[in-house]
């Protein structure tokens, strides 16, 4: 069980400015600016969930993630994970958490991958027993007992991505931290990563936090996600409601023939967003107007040459809602 | 210790995966040391001596330097490059593992070619030991290995405050390396040709006298203070506040992240 | 030729700001020269009548020395050249209109100067207040003065293209570290880095004269000490522009020769 409640942070950044009067002038003075990295955050999180936790570039997603694997410590608030405050009683904790920075490996890169692993049991202090039980669960699930035995350096970039979840979750850490795991990967390797976090959190009842800006991550993985934008929660909540939600809103974009006059005249339920050079972008409401009318009404005035429909997927989704919070 | 060994066994597998880049580096190390020995031979092929030490002497004096900063140099890598530890994330890495977090730093890097400049310590040491002049009796063999020992600690403490500055500005402090690098250079000599000022200055606030100057007038028999021969030990406790320094820049670490 | 200059321009701006850098270097450069000269005060207080010059001579040595430490270190190398040859990058450079041996060359420039101009004016300025065998005299006249600015502009030319050398290599050597490693413990001990040239044996000294390695730091810091008079000075500076021709020369050509394997080799 995870439990954030009011955590803030602030950072003090150093300005740089362009030019070579500037440049010599910092060399005596420096300014700084305050940073508002987590602005109250709280969430709860049950044991065995999986959450999504999204948000643009720099909006606190990295901080949020360090605070509660005990590498940072937060200006005020309250973290407690399975009954332990993590930056106070880092060992404890640690020992119950697994964590994937996509972005840096954790393997050594010149040894097999088994030596790495080897080393992680007795970092770890894994015993014989189940340290053997995890490896061959894992090689199995993640299908890496052909490449163990390579060095790090020579595997693709979704071999090494399969070793490092295998390598964080050989102490059967209760809660596994993903940071971006499927960044850069193709698409089999993407599937695969997904296929398998979907298992470990089934079969192991692992609490999954994942963090990343595939969508297509959280539409396969999630139930639940959490958006955090300039440092704030925006929202929480479960994916399939905000689909629905969402889903209200829709955008037609349609190529037509002719002047379009007709498009000035539309009914309730539709509202023109651009229209230009016979290309024009029409919003549906669909909770007044369902899509088939409206491309009905359409179809009845003008002659269209192509139409799509787009607000469906979870990417379309998302950039909404960045839209809405202005993030 | 015995995860120490694993450590240290996968980092020398990997050095060896580099066979061509680790040896020479290690003879870089060694050429490096060796220039730094020709420059005191030529100074006493013009000077016949310094402050009543001889040639031998200074060679014996630098060797034993040379040794203890190698060693510290090969084992307490990981505060040497701690800036890169630290900027590539790998310190963050090191904080989400059950383990003390000195000792995955000291585990973490181990720089076996580092030892190029142990060896040159080795043969200055070969050559000095018989020409010194020194009456090899037991209590002075021990002070040899002594002041070896003390040395090592009190670098070590001095690599250690250099990443614990790295703490607060995330890059090295290059004026640490006046007491670590210039130690290596200056030590060559016996401190006290330096002055007063500088022998009062290595004795108290930086101890790098203690297992230098002090035991070597014991170790060449100009002093018989049995007292000296023990100084490099009490030099050791300088590590205290280098690890209160340590803990105290973790902590800033912790809340101010990357 | 602009866009020459504008590349200096950006990386010498760039290499400004590292300024707690700088100070640290500052400090640090300081705290050396004064252990440097303090060791040599006292093999001069034993035996001062062995000393190849005046006291005062060695100490604005030393000052001039650690002034001006960064147009002259040996161990500083652009790992971004290193590596664009090892990995093959450097056929992307090729691509561009502009001439590589050029363009590294002021990139090396541009970081060595930057560093020193940041650098040399405090650590002068402070060695001109120590007392008087320690701390730094103005040059022995302006005909010195002048020259010194020629030779110091010529040796710093000089230190670039070698080093140059170093970096060519690279195409075809597995190993540019070993290179890398013996050029900078041969240019430590050769330039007088460690100690001054003059301290040499003598017959050691007359090989130094006809390698180029006297011809970097040497040369210039002892016009300004007045150690090289009269005609010597102009010899010296002579012997520079040859060094320096003959070390662009052969960089020059040596890299038209390899790069002319990487196109064939398609890199």
């Amino acid at each position: 069980m995870i439990e954030l409640k009011d955590i803030c942070k602030t950072f003090r950044v150093s300005k740089r400015n362009a030019g070579l009067k500037e440049a010599f002038k910092s060399f005596f003075r420096r300014e700084y600016t305050c940073i508002q990295a987590l602005d109250n955050v709280s969430f709860t999180i049950n044991e065995g969930e999986m959450v999504g936790y999204i948000g643009p570039n720099g909006a606190g997603k990295s901080s949020t993630i360090k605070i509660m694997s005990g590498i940072l410590t937060p200006d005020s608030g309250r973290c407690i994970i399975n009954g332990r405050t993590p930056w106070k009683d880092r060992i404890a904790h640690v020992k119950e958490i697994g964590v994937v920075f996509g972005q840096r490996s954790q393997l050594w890169w010149d040894v097999p991958v088994i030596d790495s692993f080897e080393l992680i049991k007795d970092i770890y202090r894994i015993d014989g027993s189940t340290y053997n039980k995890n490896l061959n669960e894992l090689t199995e699930l993640l299908d890496i007992g052909e490449i163990i035995r390579t060095p790090a350096r020579q595997l693709s970039l979704g071999q090494r991505m399969r070793c490092e979840i295998a390598a964080s979750l050989l102490h059967s850490p209760r809660i596994l931290f993903l940071d971006e795991p499927t960044i850069g990967l193709d698409a089999v390797s993407k599937t695969a990563v997904r296929q398998f976090i979907k298992t470990i959190n089934k079969e192991r009842k692992t609490t999954v936090i994942l963090t990343t800006h595939d969508m297509q991550d959280i539409e396969a993985l999630t139930e639940r996600i959490i958006l955090i934008g300039k440092g704030k929660i925006l929202l929480d909540g479960i994916l399939d409601q905000l689909k629905k939600r969402n889903s209200t809103h829709k955008k037609l974009s349609v190529d037509y023939l002719g002047d379009g006059s007709s498009l000035s005249v539309l009914p309730d339920g539709m509202h023109l967003l651009d229209n230009l050079d016979g290309h024009a972008k029409i919003a549906v409401d669909t909770s007044i107007l369902p899509v088939s009318n409206a491309i009905a009404c359409l179809s009845k005035n003008m002659e269209i040459t192509d139409i799509s429909i787009t607000g469906s997927t979870v990417e379309e989704m998302v950039v909404t809602l960045y839209e809405e919070f202005q993030i | 210790m015995r995860l120490y060994l694993k450590y240290a066994s996968i980092i020398f597998r990997s050095q060896m995966q580099y066979k061509a880049s680790f040896i020479m580096s290690l003879i870089g190390q060694f050429l490096t040391a060796f220039t730094v020995y020709l420059g005191v031979y030529f100074m006493f092929t013009r000077f016949p001596s310094v402050n009543d030490f001889t040639y031998t002497e200074v060679l014996l004096c630098f060797s034993l330097m040379l040794a203890s900063f190698s060693l510290a140099e090969c084992f307490v890598r990981g505060f040497d490059t701690f800036p890169s530890i630290i900027s590539n994330g790998e310190f963050d890495r090191i904080m989400v593992r059950p383990r003390n977090e000195i000792f995955q730093v000291l585990a973490t890097r181990i720089e076996f070619s580092r030892l190029g400049r142990f060896l040159q310590a080795g043969f200055m040491l070969a050559y000095a030991i018989p020409k010194s002049g020194v009456a090899w009796t037991p209590d002075r063999i021990l002070t040899l290995i002594i002041m070896i020992i003390g040395g090592f600690f009190v670098f070590s403490g001095l690599f250690i405050i250099y990443a614990s500055i790295c703490f607060f500005t995330l890059e090295g402090l290059e004026f640490m390396n006046i007491f670590t690098d210039g130690a290596r250079e200056f030590g060559k000599y016996p401190f006290s040709i330096y002055g007063d000022g500088v022998l009062k200055f290595l004795t108290y606030v930086i101890p790098l006298a203690l297992f230098q100057y002090y035991p070597f007038l014991y170790l060449t028999g100009k002093s018989d203070r049995i007292l000296y021969m023990f100084l490099p030990l009490i030099a050791i406790l300088f590590l205290v506040p280098c690890l209160l320094f340590w803990r105290f820049g973790l902590r800033h670490y912790k809340s101010t992240g990357s | 030729m602009k866009k020459y200059l504008s590349l200096f321009r950006i990386r010498f701006i760039h290499g400004l700001q590292y300024r707690a850098a700088a100070w640290a270097g500052v400090s640090t450069q300081f705290a050396w020269g004064s252990m440097t000269i303090l060791m040599f005060w006292a093999f001069y207080q034993n035996s001062g009548n062995r000393f190849p010059m005046t006291f005062h001579q060695l100490s604005t040595y030393i000052w001039l020395q650690q002034a001006f430490l960064s147009l002259f270190m040996s161990w500083y190398f652009d790992n971004d050249i290193f590596e664009s040859i090892i990995r093959g990058h450097v056929a992307y450079e090729l691509c561009r209109p502009v001439d590589i041996y050029t363009m590294w060359f002021l990139k090396n420039m541009s970081v060595r100067l930057s560093r020193a101009v940041l650098r040399c004016m405090p650590i002068l300025i402070a060695a001109v207040f120590l007392p008087k065998p320690f701390s730094v005299s103005p040059p022995a006249d302006l005909t010195g003065a002048l020259m010194f600015f020629v030779s110091i502009s010529l040796g710093f030319l000089l230190m670039v293209a070698f080093s140059m050398l170093i970096y060519i290599t690279a195409f075809t050597t597995i190993s540019p570290l070993g290179i890398r490693i013996l050029a900078v413990s041969t240019l430590e001990f050769f330039t007088g880095a460690i100690i001054p040239l003059p301290f040499f044996p003598e017959g050691l000294q007359k090989i130094m004269a006809i390698l180029p390695f006297a011809y970097m730091q040497s040369t210039p810091f002892l016009i300004y000490i007045g150690s090289i008079m009269g005609p010597d000075i102009l010899i010296g500076v002579l012997l520079q522009m040859i060094w320096l021709l003959m070390l662009i020369l052969t960089g020059r050509t040596l890299m038209k020769k390899a790069l002319k394997k990487v196109v064939i080799q398609g890199g």
